[in-house]
């Protein structure tokens, strides 16, 4: 009976190691000096909604690498080296292609064959950016997809939501091949004139576009190997939603520190409004979601390490368990950031503009609150 | 001492065996959920001896030292026992003020007089402790407690009232906070801090009936009471700071208690089978897609919760508000808890408007027992308000 307690236990661990703590401080510092709120402010507009030379930094750096095979030119240290890196970008805002990438290279190291790894892989390590065309439409909860590639491969159908699409040299399509699902390659060069429409996001800090894949023709090796697709789709989202939940987390504290400031600054009647408990307790409401949330960020990225990348039923559960929480902490710290600056919180010059729409964005990426409750029901409640 | 992952899973199959073989048998009387309610003479014979009997099996003040009576080991074979009696669900440990509140603030702060006179007493139950803070005028506010404290020769001499006191009428000791210079700079400077006796000339408690209709508080009187000066801990005007100490111990922000084990808790598992048991339109209520939406909601809160005490011990995680984690425990425990257990109560159709005393009670109506108990922990040792402004100050340094 002891024992029982004893190992579940081991589902409430969390480890933060040397590296990792190197590899935040030196993603925080990375971060304030290359998307100050100035810069982000300076990037709303335009096309790519990053700078060639930030990317190029944050390459030489290693991180486009550092969740990739040693074999393959990356370092190897998984997604909980991840984590503290996407982070720091949402605490600045910053809206690389970084997770785009960091995702399209975890399909590749789950879906292709060595041969298509070694293709690509080291490409990526070194910065090509490669994204993933999952959705047919906007619902993250779909199992299937209409999306066809013929028998003499040939593509029809478009794609929703392909991040970063703007500067992808490879995107990684989910597919139906001879009536079952299966990951197929497909090349900048390759797409027609006015296949890349871009979206208009409620978030301008990031980019993302309809892709139109109908009449390309893939050669057969780029067809990803594995015929698990289902199973690898299903991490890939756990991942996606993982990582989205790092950097919500990142950009409610900052969003928190927006709030602090005004609250310590701004005076009426007298004194400064963060004396006002209808406005100290939401306030106190909000550190308390993120930290909620953050713990469960830092739990799912040990549960990665323990688990050498396998997603198991305790890791959906925090990555499932990191995503809600995430949304609900920037949900609540983006809507209050803008009730709370008053009259000059409806101005688009303030930048409690910039995390309520964050907000709205982040929520959606991987699925919302309630899709991830509905799906930790069974998991929990057996 | 050894604390690698096979001794202490040894020794937790060890305290395992040793519960399995100890509770004792219902007594066929309610036993109190949470160590304020204990309100019969028979709830506290029995009480007595469970405390005393895990102490003698030396599962009690396990890190606390030898010499005054503990066995002077690493805090997590205490942690372990706790989680074993809760595991068990063992009736409470109760003496919670001595165990919990004053042994750790006199073994951290006293004189070795005071170590030797009072430890051992809390430890086997012979000393019931109580707690004198609160008053019926300054409850949140508790720097402006108005009791107050004159010395005269050998003696101080108390008149006032204090109020919410657990254990009032069993109790031997209280830990006292009086004011013994009404003229002092600021209000916290003009208070003192007394290890008090309860039964001296001039004190008297009343029993308070509370809204689950039980007993278990007091309100105690001073009327031109004669304590010992020596009763006096550390300096006169040290009262705030050694007050404060408590109620960090009180929340659980320090560690040092002789166990934590003072309720019985009630957690998700018990809401999961409530739901499987509760039958709607022909189906365990926990089918129901929208029950358990608001299940999965209380788990994931209650894993928060879980997970922040482990990332609050790595400091490298927690630098954006340092104090947070440590302030918002106590607040966001005892509110989830609340929120669950309204819940529960909720659910059970119109069974919910049963009570204790009702055979047909679901589980004994321990839900609306549990719901109604809960309030002394939202209120008592700060109320959720007092502390969201603590937090709002302390962690995120807004303004008073």
């Amino acid at each position: 009976m002891g024992f029982v307690r004893y190992e579940e236990n081991k589902s409430y661990s969390m480890r933060f190691s040397e590296e990792q703590k190197m590899i935040l401080e030196s993603a925080r510092s990375f971060c304030q000096d290359t998307s100050s709120i100035e810069q982000v402010r300076k990037l709303l507009e335009s096309a790519q909604g990053y700078e060639d030379n930030v990317w190029q930094q944050l390459v030489e750096l290693g991180w486009t690498g550092i969740a990739i095979a040693e074999a393959f030119g990356g370092s190897e240290l998984g997604i909980e080296a991840v984590v503290p890196i996407v982070e720091s970008m949402g605490r600045n805002l910053s809206a690389t292609p970084f997770i785009s990438c960091t995702l399209a290279a975890q399909l590749l190291l789950r879906a292709a064959s060595p041969e298509q790894q070694q293709r690509w892989l080291p490409k990526m390590v070194e910065g090509q950016i490669a994204t993933l065309a999952l959705l047919d439409n906007e619902d993250w909860g779909a199992d299937n997809t209409t999306h066809q590639l013929s028998d003499d491969l040939v593509l029809t159908g478009e794609k929703w939501f392909v991040d970063d699409a703007a500067t992808a040299e490879l995107f990684i399509i989910l597919t139906q091949y001879q009536g079952s699902a299966r990951f197929v390659l497909v090349e900048r060069n390759q797409l027609s004139e006015g296949a890349i429409k871009a979206h208009a996001l409620i978030d301008e800090t990031k980019r993302s576009a309809k892709v139109d894949f109908t009449g390309v023709t893939v050669s057969a090796d780029a067809v990803l190997a594995a015929d698990n697709v289902e199973a690898i789709l299903a991490d890939i989202k756990l991942i996606g939603a993982l990582l989205t939940a790092a950097e919500a987390v990142g950009t409610t504290s900052s969003c928190l520190n927006l709030v602090v400031d005004y609250l310590n600054t701004r005076k009426q009647f007298g004194k400064p409004i963060g004396s006002f408990q209808a406005l100290k307790h939401p306030s106190v409401d909000i550190l308390i979601k993120l930290e909620g949330a953050r713990s469960q960020v830092y739990h799912a990225a040990t549960l990665f390490e323990e688990g050498k990348g396998e997603i198991e039923r305790d890791l959906e559960i925090a990555c499932r368990m990191a995503k809600a929480s995430a949304n609900d902490a920037l949900l609540m710290a983006g809507d209050r950031a803008v009730q709370f600056h008053g009259g000059m919180g409806f101005t688009y010059e303030c930048d409690a503009q910039l995390y309520i729409r964050r907000a709205q964005w982040s929520q959606q990426q991987f699925g919302d609150s309630a899709h991830h409750r509905k799906r930790l029901a069974p998991l929990l409640l057996n | 001492m050894n604390t690698d992952p096979d001794t202490l899973a040894a020794f937790r199959q060890e305290v395992s065996a040793w519960l399995e073989d100890n509770i004792p048998e219902d007594p066929g009387f309610l036993l109190p959920l949470t160590f304020m309610e204990v309100g019969t003479d028979e709830q506290l014979a029995f009480l007595v001896a469970w405390q005393r009997k895990v102490y003698e099996a030396g599962y009690l003040g396990m890190s606390w030292p030898q010499e005054y009576g503990g066995r002077g080991m690493p805090k997590v074979y205490q942690d372990i026992v706790d989680e074993e009696l809760a595991n068990h669900k063992a009736p409470i440990i109760f003496n919670t003020i001595g165990l919990g509140w004053a042994g750790p603030l006199i073994l951290e702060m006293g004189t070795e007089a005071e170590k030797q006179k009072y430890i051992k007493g809390i430890l086997t139950a012979e000393d019931i402790w109580c707690q004198g803070f609160s008053e019926p005028d300054h409850g949140s506010d508790l720097g402006n407690a108005q009791t107050r404290a004159v010395r005269d020769g050998d003696e101080y001499v108390i008149n006032g009232s204090k109020i919410w006191t657990t254990h009032g009428p069993y109790g031997k000791y209280m830990i006292l906070l009086a004011r013994t210079n009404p003229e002092a700079k600021s209000k916290y400077a003009g208070l003192s801090f007394f290890l008090s006796p309860m039964q001296a000339p001039g004190i008297t408690t009343s029993p308070i009936q509370k809204i689950t209709g039980e007993y278990g508080f007091a309100q105690t009187f001073f009327d031109d009471a004669r304590i010992p000066a020596e009763c006096l801990m550390g300096e006169e005007g040290e009262g705030w700071k050694l007050a404060m100490r408590t109620l960090e111990y009180e929340r659980s922000v320090e560690g040092g208690q002789a166990t934590s084990y003072c309720l019985t808790s009630i957690s998700s598992d018990d809401l999961i089978e409530t739901c499987r048991s509760i039958q709607r339109d022909g189906k365990p209520l926990l089918e129901d897609p929208v029950v358990q939406d608001q299940l999965v909601q209380f788990i994931l809160e209650e894993k928060n919760l879980q997970l922040n005490n482990t990332r609050g011990k790595l400091p490298d995680l927690c630098t954006d508000y340092p104090l947070s984690l440590m302030l918002s425990g106590k607040l966001e425990a005892t509110e989830l808890c609340r929120r669950m257990r309204q819940y529960a109560v909720s659910l059970q159709g119109a069974k919910g408007g049963l009570y204790i005393h009702d055979n047909d009670a679901l589980d004994g109506a321990i839900w609306q027992h549990g719901y109604f108990n809960n309030f002394s922990a939202t209120i008592g040792g700060g109320t959720s308000q007092v502390q969201t402004n603590i937090i709002a100050e302390h962690a995120l340094g807004l303004p008073k």
